[in-house]
């Protein structure tokens, strides 16, 4: 097939960044996106140009490194798919692909399509952590939980960080991956001593780092390649209202001189 | 003090500011159209209620503080979402396609100032009675009757009662989600408790201007 491609060239940080239009002449629905600019890659070498530079890893799908805005969706916004598992059967021939960045205050662009996610990072590292013993790995079982509560935890735990929510959300806000960050520990035992702290400080790290605020739109969920719930936002806002009206009160656990 | 500010600090502790005060202007806006009702009852049952009304000017004017306070804080919080919201993405998208957005939470921002706007015309028009052709304080009956008789001012109250049904519609399903109400067993629920709600307000307002156009109520 036949494609023609709008794609967003940035050389580094500083530079103001323009569209570049490319024709490709033999595409094969079978490859899957990213296969797909690797062979635009080979040619611009081949030609002696700049390739285009897009984050990847495993490409199967679990790893979140990949992800550009596809025809104006993130991930190209098939469901439950990210852009390394996009395959190019999706389109037709003659199709005109504009291919761009996330874009948010908090992803600087570093080049053409990589954007530095960095800012998640920081969010995870404000409360996306539970505090156990070094040594050898515990006895699995001897710390019980509800099945269900694990069942949730996992599907809140499924998020590879990837940032198509932000990038899907016209407000540009990071609250599913927060949420996610938050309920996948703020669900099992072994989460339960730091939960309160957690939301309080995950929350107050998400607002640091620049992205916007919720407006329920649920763009996120559409556009999460692992199909994540906005009940997670509400569970988040549970715990981070539940965090904030007890914080600090619980004291006096003793009688005190009057 | 120091917890509050941390609080409000956050986009989800303004968000809650939001929901709260929301709710408390969706329910004075219920209270205050269950006693506007009473225009199908005829003047004496509306001016009677009136009347009791500003016989009790601590009452009326306690609520009017409070109302004019969630007010103040709803819009106050909005602005400061909205302005972080501008912020967040300094580069646009060339192309933007959007797969869930409904038309009542994409227009939040503007249906607010609008039903802002009109509340301000509204407040002169019935309360004050600066902007009404022949106002004459006591008599509400008439001044409702001879307000509505003018097709573009009845127009105005139900192009801006239908702008706060959307607004309602998108805000009382947002309460939940804001405030951490979410299970699914009753998830399904908030919407239509949501549209519910907010066609029941919208229906009931409207039903007043029409009445006096249909020549039902005069």
């Amino acid at each position: 097939m036949k494609l023609t491609l709008h794609i967003w060239r940035q050389r580094d940080r500083g530079d103001r960044g323009r569209f570049v239009t490319y024709r490709l002449d033999d595409v094969s629905p079978h490859m899957s996106f990213l296969e797909m600019l690797d062979v635009l890659n080979e040619q611009l070498v081949g030609r002696g140009e700049e390739p285009v530079a897009f984050d990847h890893d495993c490409r199967e799908g679990i790893c979140g490194a990949c992800g550009v805005v596809i025809n104006g969706l993130p991930h190209g916004g098939f469901p439950g798919t990210t852009t390394c598992q996009l395959h190019m059967r999706h389109f037709q021939d003659g199709d005109e692909i504009t291919v761009e960045p996330w874009r948010s205050k908090a992803f600087p662009v570093i080049k053409d399509l990589v954007v530095d996610r960095s800012a998640l990072d920081r969010i995870a590292q404000a409360g996306g952590f539970i505090s156990v013993r070094t040594g050898s790995a515990p006895e699995a079982n001897s710390v019980p939980g509800p099945k269900e509560a694990a069942d949730l935890a996992m599907d809140a735990a499924e998020c590879i960080g990837c940032g198509a929510c932000v990038a899907a959300c016209p407000n540009g806000a990071a609250m599913l991956f927060t949420a996610a960050k938050i309920s996948h520990l703020g669900l099992l035992p072994q989460g339960q001593p730091e939960r309160e702290r957690r939301a309080r400080n995950m929350v107050s790290a998400m607002q640091r780092e620049g992205f916007g605020a919720c407006t329920n739109y649920r763009e996120c969920e559409a556009a999460c390649p692992k199909r994540i719930s906005i009940n997670f936002i509400a569970r988040m806002n549970r715990d981070f209202l539940k965090a904030s009206l007890l914080h600090g009160r619980e004291r006096g656990g003793k009688r005190q001189a009057r | 003090m120091q917890a509050a500010l941390s609080f409000y600090g956050t986009a989800v502790g303004k968000k809650m500011v939001v929901a709260v005060t929301g709710l408390f202007l969706f329910l004075f806006l219920l209270i205050h159209m269950l006693g506007n009702l009473q225009l199908f009852a005829g003047p004496e049952a509306l001016n009677h209620y009136a009347a009791f009304l500003h016989s009790k000017p601590v009452l009326v004017w306690g609520f009017r503080v409070l109302v004019a306070g969630a007010f103040a804080l709803h819009i106050l919080a909005t602005l400061q979402l909205f302005l972080q919201n501008l912020g967040a993405r300094p580069v646009p998208y060339r192309v933007k396609r959007t797969v869930e957005i409904d038309y009542s939470s994409r227009t939040m921002i503007w249906s607010g100032p609008l039903v802002l706007l009109f509340l301000l015309y509204h407040l002169l028009h019935l309360t004050v009675g600066s902007v009404h052709p022949d106002f004459s304080a006591g008599d509400v009956y008439r001044n409702v009757v001879t307000a509505f008789s003018l097709w573009p001012v009845a127009a105005v109250y139900i192009g801006a009662n239908l702008l706060l049904g959307f607004h309602l519609k998108h805000g009382l399903w947002s309460w939940f989600q804001t405030l951490g109400l979410a299970h699914p067993r009753y998830n399904r629920w908030r919407n239509c408790f949501a549209w519910l709600l907010a066609l029941l307000l919208a229906t009931g307002n409207i039903a007043m201007p029409v009445a006096v156009l249909a020549g039902w109520v005069d």
